[in-house]
């Protein structure tokens, strides 16, 4: 598709009238073939395959290279380029302002589990109405290749040496720390990429999507991980999966024969159908997602799709029983109370 | 034996963690009830349980409520404390203690009262056992009141606020200070001269802390958004939200306008508040130096990106942990300076509790003006000390939300519009909120360069021009300032300057200054950084400034001479920290050493110990009319 259509030959729209154009951002600095790129352009098909308005959408991030990307796509959302490993805290305090708003949050290996790990696992525990993409490369790309935290044992890299300390599983942190919807991709497989970021935003509260990112420039030898290569070879889908958005009439799609299907109901009533593999894996059961995770871990596997998804629990801003009018659009009326209740607040001082 | 009626001090020494702030805190109720100006002063350790701890209460028909460090009446509980507590009594003082501490008393210049607290609590059929060493502090409370002349109506009605009218606790409270009234009646001889009188000195005014001010203002200033992190000595701040929030701000529909979320630590704390101030919310948190210190590089963020944001600093005496029970005015010059690279802050200095009130409602207005940070700085003795205070006043102003766009501005400016653009020359520029609908409302926020249409760059010309604009909106923000407070005295050439909680003691010290030593003094307390015009004007005027405050560096006077290099010789530092209150005894001897050798215009005063009449216009912190803005 054109992003500049021509005269006469009008560009393709979404239900809400918006071309894919509407979804872009500012073109990329990041390098050439950064497995970041492609998650910003799935992140722009996703949004534009679900019809969101762009403006009820708040983009956030803390510091990397992959905090860069909330620049390179969705340039009609507000977007808040934070500090780095903070990228939870900001989002939290800033959701509160519009409660009717969706955080898609964009995060590194760094950036969460190294210097955010705090962070990280409370806003898990809190619920936060965001979709938390991590973009997961095991290296600081921005300082030039050092270790991150999710770094296998073992793995050499340039000027660093063999980095001699057990890598951090982010979903097997985010999934002890009681976040509702955990998936995992891998950069290189751009349509359950796609699949995962439409579940995801679609999830009230926080829907945490590690993508194994490949950094090509520090940490890309066939043998690493997080390499395009090892990622391939290694990759264990859990399921085939299809996300249909809810206004969509075609529920199923024909290829799904009966028997395979697993239905997993986001809370905005949209559904996700999973193909399970022989497993017969079941993403609602938070026993077996530990025990997936466990088993991945021993066998150097990489399990890829929706890993976890919680029954329906109230995100952050649904617990705290908030009016109706967003808060930032309350007017002093709603906020400075009346004159009289000076009074009574002197009378219950002493 | 001549009487002092209303004009001495107390101190009770009990091991943390018995309960005894409710005894303290009625005896300084039962006083005020009876209309006696008086202050109390919590000198507690970093502790739960066990540690010694010490209460002041200073009875003052003058009305001054600073620190007293002599204390009068010495009432000791704690063993542990006993003989450091007996031989603090001055000669002429009285000295009561619990008689199950069998230790050698040996003075016989003091009146000595023994109190069988034990005894009486065990005989009290009332009171159940668990309940009898937090009840036993109320002996000693009737044992006071029958030796001192307090009224035990003012005490059953300092009891009946205390424990919010519920009659069980008022009865069993109420029966062992009589009890401990009765006993001392029949037994004790009274042999020292420290007397109260009913006076009408207290009629409309209030006991609050400034801690509940800052809450209460803070809600009266439409707070929507508070993140914190618990730390003495500013936890009650955000549980004063708690409390208040919900009472005061209550909907028919029972749906809330604020959240108040208890982060993971102050970087979280200040992060979220910060997120929230961005989307448009009159968001704060509260903490102090250690958790500032964690929050320096969101401060530093919110500068640069121009979020409002509103940060209470209610100090304690670092370094590191410091003494954290203990007052200060030790975090200035940190918050001035606070982040990295070139940075300027805004700060306020409230001086007591209505001050406290005030800027609670008015750093939403400044923060959302400014687009930036506002700090308050509080301190320990004004934040969680009683204060004796005028009534909170109803905001006199509406609220000023700020230079924000939403649809129909962003309709009529077709979308023309620039984040940091200084569009009206007045180094401000507008913002526009999440949730906008416009679809060229949106913005990209981020803590590196940017240039007016918040586009990422990395040119110098553009950084500068940027800088440059921070720095002129800092000046503009001057006029939205709370004005300093000068308190003039006809013919003073010495000027003192100061902020925060040293007022009441700098007033007291005034009075003496000019009693005891000739010397007239004006007062002017600085109530904002940055400075403003009047500050100047009072340096230019006096030949002497004494700048007072409570730490070791003399940080204010630091940044006075920096700020005014052709007045350093005549700007004087008088600072010590100790971490405990400033008293007018410290203020006028502080002055009183640094007037002797420095160079002057006029010979030094000499020491008049003859009783003249005061010029001085007492200017107590309860007197509605003193406060004046130098104009």
């Amino acid at each position: 598709m054109s992003a500049l259509p021509m005269a006469g030959a009008p560009a393709a729209t979404n239900t809400i009238g918006l071309t894919k154009h509407d979804y872009r951002g500012a073109p990329t600095t990041l390098c050439a073939g950064c497995g970041h790129n492609s998650i910003s352009n799935q992140i722009v098909a996703a949004m534009y395959e679900l019809n969101v308005l762009p403006e009820n959408v708040v983009k956030f991030s803390g510091i990397g290279c992959s905090s860069k990307s909330p620049t390179y796509f969705m340039n009609r959302s507000f977007g808040f380029n934070s500090l780095h490993g903070r990228m939870p805290s900001i989002a939290t305090g800033a959701l509160f302002g519009d409660h009717t708003l969706k955080g898609i949050g964009v995060s590194g290996d760094g950036d969460s589990v190294s210097i955010g790990m705090g962070q990280f696992k409370h806003v898990m525990r809190r619920n936060l109405n965001m979709a938390y993409i991590v973009e997961n490369n095991g290296v600081y790309g921005l300082t030039k290749g050092q270790f991150s935290a999710t770094a296998e044992v073992g793995l050499e890299l340039k000027r660093q040496g063999v980095n001699p300390y057990m890598p951090i599983d982010i979903c097997m942190e985010a999934i002890i720390s009681n976040a509702t919807f955990i998936a995992r991709s891998f950069a290189g497989n751009a349509k359950q990429v796609k699949e995962l970021v439409k579940a995801a935003f679609s999830h009230r509260g926080i829907a945490v999507l590690d993508i194994i990112s490949p950094c090509v420039t520090f940490n890309n030898a066939d043998s690493a991980h997080h390499s395009y290569a090892w990622g391939r070879d290694h990759e264990e889908p859990l399921h085939d999966l299809t996300y249909i958005a809810p206004r969509e009439e075609i529920m199923l799609d024909k290829e799904l024969e009966e028997g395979e299907v697993r239905e997993v109901t986001m809370h905005d009533g949209s559904i996700i159908l999973l193909k399970n593999l022989d497993k017969g894996y079941d993403p609602t059961n938070r026993f077996e997602a530990v025990r997936a995770l466990e088993e991945a871990q021993r066998n150097n596997w990489l399990i890829t799709g929706l890993i976890y998804k919680a029954p329906e629990k109230p995100a952050l801003v649904d617990s705290y029983d908030l009016v109706d009018t967003p808060l930032n659009r309350l007017a002093e009326s709603d906020l400075r109370p009346a004159p009289e209740m000076i009074n009574k607040v002197n009378a219950l001082m002493f | 034996m001549t009487k002092a009626i209303n004009d001495f001090s107390i101190i009770i020494g009990t091991k943390n963690g018995s309960g005894s702030s409710t005894a303290n805190n009625t005896i300084l109720r039962s006083i005020f009830k009876m209309g006696i100006p008086v202050s109390g002063k919590n000198l507690f350790p970093s502790n739960i349980q066990g540690l010694p701890t010490w209460y002041t209460i200073r009875v003052s028909k003058d009305g001054y409520l600073g620190r007293r460090e002599e204390q009068d009446i010495v009432i000791t509980l704690n063993p542990d404390s006993f003989m450091r507590d007996l031989a603090s009594v001055p000669p002429g003082g009285a000295f009561f203690y619990a008689d199950d501490i069998k230790l050698p008393i040996s003075r016989a210049d003091i009146a000595i009262y023994p109190m069988p607290i034990k005894k009486l609590i065990k005989d009290d059929a009332n009171i159940p056992g668990n309940f009898r060493e937090l009840v036993g502090n109320m002996i000693y409370v009737g044992v006071l009141a029958q030796m001192i002349g307090i009224d035990l109506d003012a005490v059953r009605a300092a009891l009946e606020f205390h424990f919010k009218g519920k009659q069980k606790p008022i009865d069993m409270n109420f029966g062992a200070v009589k009890a401990g009234a009765e006993w001392a009646k029949a037994n004790l001889e009274k042999k020292d001269s420290f007397y109260v009188e009913p006076m009408n000195k207290t009629e409309g005014l209030i006991m609050a802390d400034g801690n509940t001010a800052a809450a209460i203002g803070s809600v009266f200033g439409g707070a929507q958004f508070v993140a914190w992190y618990p730390i003495t000595p500013a936890t009650s701040i955000a549980e004063g939200m708690n409390e208040y929030l919900p009472m005061l701000r209550k909907r028919e529909d029972g749906k809330h306008t604020y959240a108040v979320v208890q982060a993971e630590d102050e970087l979280a704390a200040i992060g979220m508040a910060i997120g929230a101030g961005w989307s448009g919310l009159r968001a704060m948190t509260s903490t102090s130096g250690p958790g500032l210190s964690l929050m320096t590089e969101f401060v530093g963020l919110a500068y640069y990106a121009e979020v409002p944001v509103v940060i209470w600093d209610v100090q304690r005496i670092g370094p590191s942990t410091g003494l954290p029970t203990r007052t200060s005015q030790a975090d200035l010059s940190f918050v001035a300076e606070i982040g990295h690279g070139d940075s300027d802050s805004i700060i306020l200095l409230p001086g007591d509790v209505n001050e406290c009130f005030d800027f609670g409602w008015q750093s939403f207005d400044i923060a959302e003006r400014a687009q930036a940070p506002v700090f308050v700085l509080s301190d320990l003795d004004i934040g969680m000390n009683q204060w004796m205070s005028r009534p909170f006043e109803y905001p006199k102003t509406p609220m000023d939300r700020g230079k924000v766009l939403w649809e129909k501005d962003l309709e009529e400016l077709k979308g023309n519009w620039g984040r940091y653009l200084d569009k009206d020359g007045d180094a401000i520029a507008y913002r526009t909120l999440p949730g906008n609908k416009y679809p060229l409302s949106s913005y990209f926020t981020r803590g590196t360069g940017h240039d007016e249409h918040a586009k990422y760059t990395e040119d110098s010309t553009m950084f500068v021009r940027n800088m440059d604009r921070l720095k002129r909106k800092y000046e503009t923000i001057k006029q939205y300032l709370p004005k300093p407070i000068l308190h003039a005295t006809k013919g003073a050439e010495v000027g003192i300057l100061a902020y925060g909680s040293t007022e009441a003691a700098i007033n007291e010290a005034r009075v003496r200054l000019e009693r005891d030593h000739d010397m007239k003094t004006d007062f002017l307390r600085v109530r904002a950084l940055p400075l403003t015009q009047e500050v100047d004007e009072f340096i230019a005027k006096h030949d002497r400034i004494y700048v007072v405050e409570m730490n070791r560096d003399g940080q204010m006077h630091q940044r006075l001479t920096l700020a005014h290099p052709e007045s350093a010789m005549k700007l004087i530092s008088v600072a010590y920290g100790d971490g405990l209150p400033a008293s007018a005894r410290w203020v006028r001897e502080g002055i009183l050493a640094k007037h002797t050798n420095v160079p002057v215009s006029k010979p030094a005063a000499k020491a008049t110990p003859a009783k003249k009449k005061t010029s001085v216009k007492q200017t107590k912190t309860v007197s509605k009319n003193s406060r004046k803005g130098v104009k």
